[in-house]
């Protein structure tokens, strides 16, 4: 695929499709992970033990034989917890090892420490225990009947729904189940803690919020912040599976670091990290919809109840962005959203790429496809009547006013790129011949908020270092998984310097670097670190100028930093070539400050949780996609013929990295919606606990055809980095075009009359039940 | 005593622990950790590694190299006895990227990067087949199956495979390099002596038969990618094994006019080749079937053997009547793959009896013979339901007709009832719909984590019904 750089005249280094700038280390195996790292004599592992029922009592613990062990060095359990016993990021409730009380399967009842990693797994099935089991709720309709929350329900509205709806010409209601999703980084969760001499510890953790675990570490060894450094180099895989999920191995490496001084080393195996660490919230969402012969909405209200787990993590932010989201790109005059925070005996979910966004709009999609089924329309025409315009149908339900929205572009250019009307067109007609195989198309867009919702988390930091010989190095507080941060940052920072990028070094983040961070998370990495980091760059580039001017007695203008060296237009009308190296050395020498720290915030953003108003996305990402399915009406297996998207990430950084963003991120949708399948059984223990029962997507469901294109000419009309837009979550949500394309498929069934009752994932088995529906209704 | 070479390194190990995986013994005792754990069951590919060893090494014929991607999570040490072990920090040679890894950069083929060695490695695996490129270009999705990646969606992988594919060149020097290690390997080869009850490796039948008579609490490995579940998922400590791999009368591989006898330990991937030939509407179950690494080594007495009710062999075997050879000692007897299966994982075999190989009827070519695999995910997936269906046909009516399923019970099942209603007659809709109704009450399928017990049902009768159109009329498939 030719990737054409986006911003030709303003950037050269910026806008570049650089490769990863792990890309080397990554193919020849030279890239360390936390586990890759060199093993210390003496060091020891850990694993953990856990529980086996969902909810109950722990009567009694017998850890004899599993002291006496081979390999066995150290063991704990709650009561060897000198400080605080609980890491949850806001709202107690996650206990790190369980004081009695057992709320999930898979909860951590004791942890061991061994000569080596197998050792200690080994050592761990010794363990004795024995229960006083209680029925669990496994179910959100159940948490919904016994009104069981681990936070209060939230209402969102806007004008008054009920008589709307009641007025309405049109309505009807319905509802649609969406599945969990297991993250599946491929590397699992894993820590490694030193101990220092200050008493304090340094950890090395594959972990997308290391200041939280930095903070959390130090209360469960009961030590200021500042004996705790943490250290992420890079993760192999997020997803937002370690934005508070990383932190059990952390404290367990720290704990057992400081009480044996010796190094540890924490993984979990690929099965407990199933079993105990959370994942995307499945959730239940109901609709009462009213709407106009033209199939706009006039009114509607929503019920939407997300299965959190056992406790709060994150759940109370992931809902209200499930309701900030079930507009998606649609106008909703009259509008009542009911969040529902639901509490269940299984492990705590916790932020997924989306963040309780796709889990939103999914509800909004159904709501469309519907309407267009009821009133005989093309769903495509349904879209484009209710979408948000820049008249007067343009304010959210929270109240905040639509800007810069480009849907009504992305749908004109990809309905015409991906030939919509004449693929649909033949859809019909090859679903009018074929017996067995049916085809669906769909084009659905997405609006996707960006920011944190929690005001505070949008800030950023970084630290700059240019050295004696004019090479840098490059901090600040965002995290590597994969997403590319670091090289999109290389290239804003090299861009502001002008820079060569070999000059620039990435380093690993560090606590003890760059303090006081949020995740990487919620889409915003190289929208706050990349500006931080341009901060900093322009604060070493000023004191270059200062220095400089003074040097030569000229106009700041005069000054050029580009083609990896500064060039100095004098008066004479000659000019002074100055390369790193010589510039470098001459303000070392001359007492210039070259190092310097960065500072973001973004503007603009507040909401009042109260009245649930207020502006709170900087600005909203777009995107569309159009997918084309063929569903085997037999066996009720799908399989993707065709995609075309096109995302606006505004002014690319890196399309390289973006256009991956946008692919895996769509393919990972598909994931969720498709063959991810998340299965307990009664007692509320996790079936699906391994590649071999949870099937991620392989090469094979990959579209047949894969169109990917960035939206060109559209830079971001807030004042982000250099006009970017964030990349991040937005594509995951192009995959519910497959899911309502898979819908369309299945209504072929039945000519096309009536609505198909899809639940999510659309299994194999899923699909062929909604065909059977169909069928028989024929 | 085994030997192998890791890389150009001549590796001797003699008390080693029978059942330290290659992923830990690179990881752990090299400290090589470019191979990297993704899940320890074979699942993901991450730890990716490249066997080399020599085929066709008799008098004969000139000795060629396979190179074969393998799971190193799930192999064992041992069995790299006489081969070459290539892990993704060989692959470098004088400071220059391998091409397969170039391309992954210039394609943006990695991003979080943890999967990306196990891709390398199976795309270097694919590269060093000795196939034109046309047809290497049509195996990359078969050739990356058993590898995931979380994050990029697969497309970029394709097209650095694709772009690798397309620069291959063979120069002198290569040439040079292989008939090199094609000496090494030849002199690798020579018989070891056994020196520890740990890791046996017998070279002949009757020696295999003797020691397994005599210690059958050892267990047999062959492909070990069910075996080694034991150890990387149960942590069991396995201390005795005793390795097929080497008894030629177990890798025997005879293609007849109208049957096929298998050693047991031949490798799903051979058994795949041979059978695309045989018994060609076997072939789309077994791509499906396991990934290239589990295939590469996991082998058709192992899948029998481990009386799995959702192995994927049996059905096809049920369906064509094969027999199996067993073993115990020096004795040999016959059992037909129908009597094999005695209950839930188990099978009639005595302590010390093994599978030493099986003889495959061929469908005749007017028979209807069609088998089918349905499962959440098409790659490396294990099956909700498979079956096989062989109705030989006679004057247009059905003479012995066999269905055989597996996943819908205890064991790898026939449904009798079923295959009663259908001989005698034509088959046509009605005999289906019969056949269906029977399938329907005597097929108890389970609910699991895979599917429900009514999909289960739903699809043993949906997928006859297919066969049967696709008999009437050649095609259903429409223009797909």
């Amino acid at each position: 695929m030719e990737i054409q750089t986006m911003t030709p005249d303003k950037a050269k280094i910026a806008g570049r499709a650089a490769a990863h700038d792990s890309a080397r280390e990554h193919v020849t195996g030279c890239a360390q992970y936390v586990d890759d790292m060199e093993a210390t004599a003496g060091m020891l592992h850990v694993a953990i033990g856990h529980s086996t029922i969902a909810n109950g009592l722990l009567a009694s613990l017998d850890l004899n034989a599993v002291r006496a062990a081979a390999g066995v060095v150290d063991v704990i359990t709650f009561s060897d917890l000198e400080h605080a016993t609980d890491i949850a990021p806001v709202f107690d409730g996650d206990p790190l090892l369980v004081d009695g009380k057992i709320s999930h399967f898979g909860q951590a009842l004791f942890a061991v420490a061994a000569r080596s990693h197998r050792q200690a797994r080994q050592a761990v099935l010794q363990a004795q225990a024995s229960y006083t089991e209680e029925t669990p709720v496994l179910s959100v309709e159940q948490a919904m009947v016994d009104e069981l929350y681990v936070r209060p329900p939230h209402i969102m509205k806007n004008g008054d729904s009920q008589a709307a709806l009641a007025n309405a010409t049109n309505r009807l209601q319905g509802e649609i189940s969406l599945g969990g999703q297991e993250h599946f980084y491929l590397e699992g969760q894993v820590a490694r803690a030193r101990p220092e001499e200050s008493g304090g510890v340094t950890v090395w953790s594959s972990n997308q919020n290391p200041t939280e675990t930095q903070h959390l570490v130090a209360n469960v060894l009961g030590l200021d912040m500042h004996r705790v450094n943490v250290i992420v180099r890079r993760m192999g895989g997020g997803f937002g599976g370690k934005e508070t999920h990383a932190t059990a191995c952390a404290a367990f490496a720290a704990l057992f670091a400081r009480r044996n001084l010796s190094s540890v080393n924490c993984r979990l195996s690929r099965r407990d990290d199933m079993l105990m660490s959370g994942k995307r919230h499945g959730f239940l969402n109901k609709y009462d919809v009213g709407f106009d012969n033209d199939g706009r909405i006039t009114a509607i209200e929503y019920t939407l109840a997300g299965q959190c787990g056992h406790s709060a993590d994150l759940s109370d932010a992931i809902v209200d962005r499930a309701m900030f989201h079930c507009d998606n790109a649609y106008y909703l005059p009259d509008v009542t959203i009911e969040g529902l925070r639901c509490k269940t005996h299984t492990v705590s979910n916790t932020a997924f790429r989306g963040f309780g966004g796709p889990q939103g709009m999914m509800a909004m999609e159904c709501v469309i496809d519907e309407i267009a089924f009821v009133l005989g329309k093309d769903a495509l025409d349904i879209r484009r009547s209710n979408l948000y315009d820049d008249i007067d149908r343009n304010v959210t339900p929270y109240g905040q006013k639509v800007e810069t929205f480009t849907v009504p572009r992305l749908f004109d250019e990809l309905e015409a790129s991906a030939e919509y009307q004449t693929r649909k067109e033949a859809c019909r007609q090859f679903n009018e011949n074929s017996k067995v195989y049916k085809k669906g198309l769909a084009l659905t867009p997405v609006k996707f908020g960006i920011s944190f919702t929690v005001k505070h988390l949008n800030q950023a930091g970084a630290l700059l270092h240019v050295y004696s010989d004019g090479s840098a190095q490059i901090n600040h507080g965002g995290t590597e998984m994969g997403q590319g941060l670091m090289v999109k940052v290389q290239q804003i920072v090299a861009q502001e310097l002008g820079m060569s990028l070999e000059r620039l070094a990435v380093m690993a983040t560090r606590t003890d670097k760059v303090p006081n961070t949020s995740a990487t998370a919620a889409s915003s990495g190289t929208d706050l670190n990349g500006m931080a980091a341009l901060q900093a760059a322009k604060a070493i580039k000023q004191r270059l100028i200062d220095y400089l001017q003074d040097q030569h007695d000229v106009d700041a203008s005069a000054i050029v930093f580009a083609a990896d060296c500064i060039t100095v237009a004098l008066d004479s009308g000659q000019a002074k070539v100055y390369s790193w190296p010589e510039l470098a050395k001459f303000a070392y020498t001359d007492r210039v400050s070259l190092s310097a720290t960065g500072y973001y915030k973004t503007p603009q953003i507040h909401y009042d949780r109260a009245s649930a108003k207020g502006h709170p996305f900087y600005y909203y990402a777009n995107g569309a996609a159009c997918s084309e399915v063929m569903i085997d009406t037999l066996t009720g297996e799908t399989h993707i013929v065709r995609a075309d998207i096109l995302q606006d990430v505004g002014n690319s950084i890196n399309p390289a990295i973006d256009l991956g963003q946008v692919e895996g991120g769509y393919v990972q949708g598909t994931g969720w919606l498709t063959h991810e399948e998340l299965s307990w059984d009664a007692k509320g223990r996790l079936l699906t606990d391994g590649p071999a029962t949870y099937k991620i997507p392989a090469i094979g469901d990959m579209p047949e055809t894969f169109n990917v294109a960035l939206l060109d000419n559209s830079p971001n009309d807030a004042a982000t980095v250099f006009h970017s837009k964030a990349v991040g979550e937005p594509p995951l949500m192009l995959a519910i075009s497959v899911f309502a394309a898979i819908r369309d498929a299945i209504a072929s069934l039945d000519d096309y009359k009536s609505f198909p009752v899809l639940n999510a994932p659309a299994t194999p088995e899923e699909v062929l039940a909604a065909c059977t529906a169909l069928r028989d209704k024929k | 005593m085994i030997r192998f070479l890791y890389n150009q390194e001549l590796v001797e190990l003699t008390n080693f622990a029978a059942d330290l995986t290659v992923l830990d013994w690179l990881r752990l005792h090299r400290n090589k950790t470019g191979t990297k754990e993704g899940c320890g069951s074979g699942d993901c590919g991450a730890c990716t590694v490249v066997t080399v060893s020599l085929v066709g090494n008799d008098k004969e014929t000139k000795p060629q190299l396979s190179y074969q991607s393998i799971n190193s999570c799930i192999s064992f040490v041992g069995a790299l006895h006489g081969k070459q072990l290539l892990s993704v920090e060989n692959l470098e040679k004088d400071n220059a990227l391998h091409p397969v890894q170039t391309a992954m950069i210039e394609e943006h083929g990695s991003q979080c990067g943890f999967c990306t060695p196990g891709f390398v490695m199976s795309l270097y695996a694919l590269y060093q087949q000795n196939e034109p490129e046309e047809q290497l270009l049509n195996r990359v999705d078969q050739a990356l199956g058993g590898n995931l990646c979380r994050c990029t969606g697969y497309r970029p992988i394709k097209a650095a495979a694709r772009v690798a594919l397309k620069h291959r060149q063979s120069t002198e020097a290569q040439r040079e390099d292989c008939e090199k290690l094609v000496r090494k390997l030849q002199s690798l080869a020579v018989e070891t002596t056994q020196t520890s009850d740990r890791f046996v490796q017998p070279q002949s039948i009757a020696e295999l038969a003797s020691y397994y008579k005599q210690h059958p609490d050892s267990r047999l490995l062959a492909g070990g990618t069910d075996l080694a579940l034991e150890v990387t998922q149960q942590m069991k400590t396995l201390p005795h094994m005793v390795h097929v791999g080497h008894v030629p009368e177990m890798r025997i591989k005879q293609v007849h006019a109208d049957h096929l006898i298998l050693g047991a330990a031949v490798t799903l991937s051979e058994c795949l080749e041979i059978m695309s030939e045989s018994i060609p509407a076997a072939r789309d179950m077994l791509l499906r079937f396991g990934s290239d690494q589990v295939r590469n080594c996991a082998t058709i007495g192992g899948n029998l053997g481990s009386a799995s009710p959702i192995g994927d062999l049996p059905p096809l075997l049920l369906a064509l009547d094969a027999t199996l050879t067993l073993q115990c000692g020096a004795t040999t007897r016959l059992v037909l793959v129908q009597d094999f299966y005695i209950s839930y994982r188990k099978t009639c075999m005595q302590p010390g009896e093994f599978i030493r190989s099986v003889k495959i009827p061929l469908p005749k070519p007017d028979s209807v013979f069609a088998v089918h695999k349905i499962s959440k995910r098409t790659e490396d997936d294990i099956s909700s339901v498979c079956l096989a269906i062989h109705l030989p046909q006679h004057v247009g009516l059905t003479t012995h007709a066999r269905l055989a399923f597996g996943g819908v019970a205890a064991t790898p099942v026939r449904a009798l009832n079923a295959e009663n209603s259908l001989n005698g007659r034509a088959f046509d809709e009605q005999a289906v719909r019969e056949a269906q109704e029977q399938l329907s009450d005597e097929l108890q399928p389970i609910s699991d984590a895979r599917a429900s017990a009514a999909y289960r049902s739903q699809i043993t009768q949906n997928l006859l019904r297919r066969v049967e159109m696709e008999f009437s009329d050649g095609n259903t498939n429409d223009d797909t």
